[in-house]
């Protein structure tokens, strides 16, 4: 992992505000290159502004590169078809159909006035069908429900075909099965050497990936295999030791433990620090 | 969904088309048929000089005027609406309306002062008293008030959306627009006082009519909105990606500032020229744009073309009825337009919380 070449993204130094708040408090990270890392940590641990600087969608300051490149320094089209982000709750795109949402992913590979090449749609066509995306193609945003409107998100952020995929909450309204399906589609992109970084609530699924970044209060606590103890240790740490991370099936689960007595919130300086 | 794109973009053709022979056949007298002394002109040379003449200098005119106006309005309603990604936006409750119209107003004021280089080119005769008059058909002073209209229109967005601290809440930016529209208003009123010359001229202008609009505006709105459709058409894309927000947009590497200021200014410029011509006409701008939304769901390149066609239908039919309606009394199509649109705005809020409120976070 310390190796250049084997680096898709390297974040240094990294501060962020949101508003006059500073929410990221000097942050390194390394995103190792054709692997997929799962960001985890409680409500407000700084997780999403995180994924937002690495998208280079938010103000910040220290210095982010994206495949060995100052990502300041890279043209916008450039860095947009290496990199594709997908948000949590920005949509208003409820006119457009579905087909040209996930379109949109492919404006990074358009010159400006030409319209959608064979190319184009195919990877559009792809990017639907793997969501299950595809029978409603004609149909208008506006119209699904939240679960079908993330899939469609999901397929503009795959029609990108970007090598490093950033996923912010990707799972947000989406029953069992299509979360089944979207670690098939993560392992499928892993596997062609994409990168894939995703914020994830559900702990559970953030267990599947390769390795797993542990937040909270604005900083990384540790960032590590994610079928090492001493990674769910933390991980049960930083969610106040309320889930427990167990081995079932060949997989790690992560149960949740119901508060039998009342407990001290943990104090900050608890939290082990990034080793 | 492209083949009915194209039915759309044919019926807004073929309705203008039957709405411009119905214009120049409505007047203070009701229906009269001027087509037929025009297509036949072998039968009585006389009634055919007079139709020509009626339809020529006036009701071709006017009717094309209010085509191109309610275009430019249709435009600017898609454009707002795609650039602040809100339903409710429009030309009127942003305030960029009201500050052309007291950009008008402050030019009218002033070149009422420096009488000498604009008086000799003034031949208008509904007010002729005036050095320089709203409804002068100079083009000289035509593309003065225009460009008084665009500054203050642009002064007006800018001004709300300082007021609202940016595009992302709802309420904020149309409450912020209400505050701005208010305010200028006011404003214009206090300039006319200051200047009453112009007041009486500027009454009817306020009130929005079509009633004056010549050649050289008809062919002034025509070159702008021309100009902006292009414009537009040249960023639909930026409003595409800025419908799934700032931050995707920006993730898709389109240069999303950029582009923003310059579709401001093309609002701006649209509801500017609008205004300078046919003064407040509410509601048009956000009908059009609504309108083609309820029969086609596509892209902002399409949106922008189909709401044009409709704003110049929705204000060309607007604008018929207001001759018509209390003939031979003329309603001022601003009025009409105000009761119309504002009991479609009722409507829209009313037909379903998540089309209206849906923007807002």
């Amino acid at each position: 992992m310390s190796v250049a070449n084997h680096v898709a993204m390297q974040a240094t130094a990294i501060s962020a505000n949101l508003g006059f708040v500073e929410v990221l408090h000097s942050i390194n990270l390394s995103l190792a290159k054709g692997r997929w890392t799962s960001i985890v940590g409680p409500n407000g641990a700084g997780k999403s502004t995180l994924l937002k600087v690495l998208a280079g969608v938010l103000p910040h300051s220290g210095d982010v590169t994206l495949l060995d490149h100052a990502m300041h320094q890279l043209p916008n089209r450039v860095r947009a078809r290496q990199l594709a982000w997908l948000g949590q709750n920005e949509t208003s795109a409820d006119d457009l159909s579905v087909w040209d949402v996930a379109m949109l992913g492919r404006l990074p590979h358009q010159a400006w006035l030409a319209g959608p090449s064979a190319q184009d749609q195919a990877a559009v066509e792809q990017a639907l069908r793997s969501t299950q995306a595809w029978e409603w193609r004609d149909r208008a945003l506006g119209q699904l429900s939240g679960g079908e409107r993330q899939r469609v998100l999901l397929a503009r952020a795959l029609a990108v075909q970007a090598q490093v995929l950033l996923m912010d909450e990707p799972l947000a309204n989406l029953d069992p099965p299509h979360q089944a399906d979207w670690l098939d589609i993560v392992h499928a992109l892993v596997a062609q050497g994409t990168t894939v970084v995703s914020v994830l609530h559900e702990v559970n699924m953030a267990l599947h990936a390769d390795a797993v970044v542990v937040m909270a209060g604005g900083r990384v606590h540790h960032h590590g295999p994610a079928g090492e103890p001493h990674t769910h240790r933390l991980v049960e740490q930083v969610f106040e030791h309320r889930i427990a991370i167990r081995q079932l099936d060949n997989q790690w689960v992560a149960l949740p433990r119901r508060r039998m007595w009342p407990t001290k919130p943990i104090a900050p300086h608890n939290i082990e620090a990034n080793p | 969904m492209r083949q009915r794109v194209v039915w759309l973009v044919w019926s807004g053709v073929v309705s203008a088309v039957v709405l411009i022979g119905l214009g120049v056949c409505v007047g203070s007298t009701g229906f009269e048929d001027l087509l037929s002394p025009l297509l036949n002109p072998q039968m009585d040379p006389v009634q055919t000089a007079v139709a020509q003449q009626i339809v020529w200098d006036i009701r071709l005119p006017r009717t094309l005027g209010a085509w191109t106006a309610g275009a430019l309005l249709g435009l600017a309603g898609a454009v707002a609406q795609g650039l602040f990604r809100n339903p409710l936006a429009d030309p009127y409750l942003l305030g960029s309306a009201s500050g052309a119209s007291l950009g008008v107003a402050m030019a009218l004021a002033a070149m009422g002062g420096g009488a000498g280089m604009l008086g000799s080119s003034v031949s208008d005769s509904a007010s002729a008293n005036l050095v320089v008059s709203v409804f002068s058909s100079s083009l000289w002073v035509r593309v003065g008030l225009t460009g008084a209209a665009f500054c203050g229109a642009l002064l007006a967005v800018l001004l709300t959306l300082a007021l609202s601290r940016g595009v992302g809440h709802t309420l904020r930016l149309l409450l912020a627009g209400v505050v701005v529209g208010v305010v200028l208003g006011a404003m214009t009123h206090l300039v006319l006082l200051m200047s009453p010359d112009s007041l009486q001229a500027m009454q009817a202008f306020i009130l929005g009519s079509t009633a004056f609009v010549g050649w050289t505006s008809t062919l002034l709105m025509a070159g702008v909105w021309s100009l902006c459709v292009v414009a537009a058409w040249l960023l639909a894309r930026v409003l595409d990606g800025l419908s799934l927000g700032d931050a995707t947009a920006i993730s898709l590497g389109l240069p999303v500032a950029a582009m923003r200021g310059t579709l401001v200014a093309v609002l701006a410029l649209a509801t500017g020229t609008a205004v300078a011509q046919t003064g407040l006409i509410a509601f048009v701008g956000l009908a059009a744009p609504h309108l083609v939304r309820s029969l086609v769901n596509t892209t902002y390149g399409n949106l922008m073309l189909l709401a044009s066609l409709a704003g110049g239908t929705l204000l060309m039919a607007a604008d018929i009825l207001a001759r018509g309606l209390i003939a031979p009394q003329e309603l001022p199509v601003g009025v009409l337009t105000a009761v119309l649109g504002g009991g479609y705005l009722l409507w829209l809020m009313h037909r379903g919380p998540n089309r209206v409120a849906g923007a807002n976070p």
